[in-house]
């Protein structure tokens, strides 16, 4: 059973308009090559030319930051789910 | 294309940016696209303002709230669709943070101005384009009483 990936509004275009796309991985860093590999579209909006995420680009798995579990090489178990969330602020 | 939504949740995301004055509110627009790219607001869900170091000019959503919303509204069959916040004292303008910091193409970024604790104007822009081109384009809201009516329009 793969690995469930939820893509946000701003990044269905570029992922044939689904709302998640399903990989298969044994990390978070894998299911996110995985995921662009399967829409090369993405990589651009995803990561920065240095191949590290953007900055304004969040990714959590289930209900935790990667940035505060081990990064890319987080662990991840096919009951899992990863959350593409660019952040949201502003101001005057 | 325009953000349709009811009165009583446009009045409801206003009162959010008094009940916070002279700090900045923010929130969520949760609701539908239609093919045309119009949106329909089904729910405002309220959010914290986690600018804590800067609340009165600056607005920021945790994004595991954004998650929170983003899966109950997927149960649903809903979307995020946009985000609001206030300006307290100032118009109701994007300004070049809001743009620098918006980063949801397709969805509405809705700007209130508060002054002196009343919310006077609300305007919706349109975030468009990709990430070096991204730009903001003045949107139509539009208000209705009811969802059916602004199924209809």
């Amino acid at each position: 059973m793969p690995i469930k990936v939820l893509i946000p509004t701003p990044l269905r275009p570029y992922a044939g308009k689904q709302s998640s796309v399903e990989v298969t991985a044994k990390t978070v860093g894998e299911a996110l090559n995985s995921l662009v590999t399967q829409h090369p579209d993405l990589r651009k909006h995803l990561f920065a030319e240095d191949g590290k995420l953007r900055s304004f680009v969040n990714v959590y798995l289930n209900d935790e930051d990667i940035r505060y579990l081990a990064k890319d090489a987080t662990p991840a178990k096919e009951t899992d789910t990863i959350s593409i969330v660019p952040s949201v602020a502003g101001g005057l | 294309m325009a953000l349709r939504i009811q009165k009583i949740l446009l009045d409801q995301l206003r009162s959010h940016g008094e009940q916070t004055y002279p700090h900045e509110c923010c929130g969520v627009l949760v609701g539908e696209f239609d093919e045309a790219a119009n949106k329909t607001v089904q729910t405002v869900v309220a959010c914290g303002n986690t600018r804590t170091d800067s609340p009165q000019n600056r607005y920021h959503i945790s994004p595991a709230e954004l998650i929170r919303i983003q899966r109950e509204a997927a149960l649903v069959g809903l979307d995020i669709v946009g985000f609001y916040h206030s300006h307290p004292d100032w118009p109701a303008k994007w300004s070049s943070t809001d743009l620098d910091e918006a980063h949801w193409t397709g969805c509405s970024y809705v700007i209130t101005s508060v002054e002196k604790g009343k919310a006077v104007l609300t305007n919706s822009f349109l975030l468009l384009g990709e990430e070096q081109t991204k730009h903001f384009e003045d949107e139509v809201i539009e208000v209705g009483e009811t969802i059916q009516e602004q199924q209809n329009r």
